[in-house]
């Protein structure tokens, strides 16, 4: 129907190839001291300095932000950093997909360079979370899902990831076991980031032990509340090489969309929003899963690792509970999945996630990940999902040589 | 909560569990749609409301120990996705059971109850909830 037999206006090589000269990011956690615009102005301020940028070279800022409206009270947010980042008569906006405003932002930024309507694209995202108490942050992460028909009935956000999590427990053996353990992989990966927000190893009985928040998920199944903000520039490629910063190259975006509400989809354990921007962006890209060395996924729980490592292709529908209890996720193994921390430990500044996420497959390509370095990768894939699943957008990055 | 007239715009559906059927394929959706998936431009103004029969079974469930501020008093509580006879599927809190009771397809039927209140003279909220039914 719409997108075998869809024809491009523009064919994929009529498009610029894009590259990313820049990269910067706050650490995230609770940061009390510091404002959305400055924390904003901090990762741009990094990643203009890793490209070698002075700023008036900036032609365009996007911003991902989930929810300054509700969280600090205060819209119009693109301008706002733009103006405090000294570049106020540059055109900026903001990008809104619920917890992949990051991510969408992203694409956003590269289309612009793609098309060859702008050259030097700074794309950031950024969250203040904790301006608001910690029960208020998650009524309004909640909002990203159906308001009139999940949670007014008394469905939280994690409740309905919950779900998942025992559809998958039933239909495929997924145990507590397998969840616990992305958790205990993912903070064991945090602890070689010096940016994350829970920088420490913690042990399988614990994660099982911990407090129930909606069974089967207890408090250590579930990303934190964070501040925080990470940003990127971007440039068409055929000049990335004169810049100061190493470029990466962006070999293949997709995004993908799917019903609102978790019960309106017939297999509640998938997401097909995640399925169809993967198969978008391994198709521009021209290649398939088994090319990609590592990559970042939304692990807001961690039932979320195990079904978007399925609906990405690494694993087959089932299997990927059990390829985490055999470390075939782990860094320098078969896949290895959130080597940054992912949004579990890393932390969750919920509309800068895909931009985080971007950050750490730079770094990765660029082979500066330090400690938590996968041995000389050539494809990183992010992934980045709004709300419970309504939208998802993948993008897959290339070492440059 | 959300604001009321967002709420009060849909209170007929809610209250009486009136969803809407597609005149062109058949498929029913719950709640209504003005537009049908499937079928897209051909169904518009081809939808048609019906009501459910308030039958279902359960999909999957979990049990919430952390809830909005607003259902504090009922925690900790089951919320299931409930597959209705008729097909379409929704979210609900599912009472007079305990959490070591319920399963998958298990049989329960939607009641009208009171999902909860703006403040002690404020508006109330109703809506369906589910509670378990004998085979």
């Amino acid at each position: 129907m719409l997108s075998s037999e869809k024809r491009y206006l523009l064919e994929v090589s009529d498009l610029r190839d894009v590259a990313i000269i820049g990269v910067g990011e706050t650490r995230l956690g609770e940061l009390w001291d510091k404002s959305l615009r400055e924390l904003g102005i901090e990762a741009g301020l990094k990643a203009l300095k890793d490209a070698g940028l002075k700023g008036d070279e900036v032609e365009k800022l996007y911003v991902g932000n989930m929810s300054a409206g509700k969280l600090i009270d205060q819209e119009h947010i693109a301008p706002l950093i733009a103006d405090y980042a000294g570049i106020s008569e540059v055109p900026s906006t903001r990008v809104e997909s619920g917890s992949a405003s990051g991510g969408i932002a992203l694409a956003e930024g590269f289309k612009a360079v793609a098309s060859g309507m702008e050259d030097i694209v700074v794309v950031g995202g950024a969250e203040k979370m904790t301006d608001v108490g910690e029960q208020e942050a998650k009524d309004i992460l909640s909002s990203t899902a159906d308001q009139e028909w999940e949670t007014v009935f008394g469905a939280t956000f994690v409740s309905l990831y919950a779900m998942m999590a025992r559809y998958h427990m039933e239909k495929y053996g997924t145990t507590k076991d397998q969840l616990a353990q992305v958790a205990v992989k993912n903070h064991s990966n945090a602890a070689k980031n010096p940016n994350a927000q829970f920088p420490r190893e913690i042990k399988k009985e614990f994660v099982k032990n911990a407090p129930m928040v909606a069974d089967p998920l207890g408090m250590f199944d579930c990303a934190p509340i964070s501040d925080g903000a990470a940003s990127v520039v971007l440039c068409p490629a055929e000049r990335a090489e004169s810049f100061h910063g190493k470029p990466v190259k962006i070999a293949g975006i997709g995004q993908g969309g799917d019903y609102m509400s978790v019960h309106e989809r017939k297999h509640i354990c998938t997401m097909k929003a995640t399925e169809r921007a993967a198969k978008k962006a391994y198709s521009r890209a021209g290649i398939g899963p088994r090319d990609i060395d590592f990559a970042e996924v939304h692990d807001n729980y961690t039932i979320t690792e195990i079904m978007s490592i399925e609906d990405l292709g690494f694993f087959k529908k089932g299997e990927g509970g059990k390829a985490t209890e055999e470390g075939k996720t782990d860094i320098n193994s078969h896949i290895p999945i959130n080597t940054s921390g992912g949004l579990k430990a890393k932390g969750r500044p919920v509309g800068a996630v895909g931009l985080n996420q971007a950050v750490e497959a730079v770094l990765q390509l660029r082979e500066d990940a330090g400690e938590r370095q996968v041995n000389e990768p050539r494809y990183g894939l992010i992934h980045n999902i709004g709300g419970t699943g309504a939208s998802s957008i993948v993008h897959i990055l290339k070492r440059w040589s | 909560m959300m604001p009321i007239p967002r709420f009060w715009r849909e209170i007929k559906q809610r209250y009486k569990g009136i969803g809407s059927v597609c005149k062109n394929c058949e498929k029913m959706y719950f709640p209504p749609r003005k537009i049908c998936p499937e079928c897209r431009r051909e169904s518009f103004q081809n939808m048609e409301p019906v009501e459910l029969d308030g039958r279902g079974e359960v999909v999957t469930y979990t049990e919430i120990h952390e809830p909005h501020t607003e259902f504090d008093k009922h925690s900790p509580y089951i919320m299931a996705i409930v597959e209705m006879k008729e097909g379409v599927r929704l979210t609900g809190h599912l009472v007079n059971v305990d959490l070591e009771d319920v399963e998958s397809g298990m049989k329960v039927e939607a009641t009208m109850r009171k999902l909860g209140e703006e403040s002690r003279d404020g508006m109330i909220y109703y809506g369906y909830k589910f509670w378990p039914v004998d085979e």
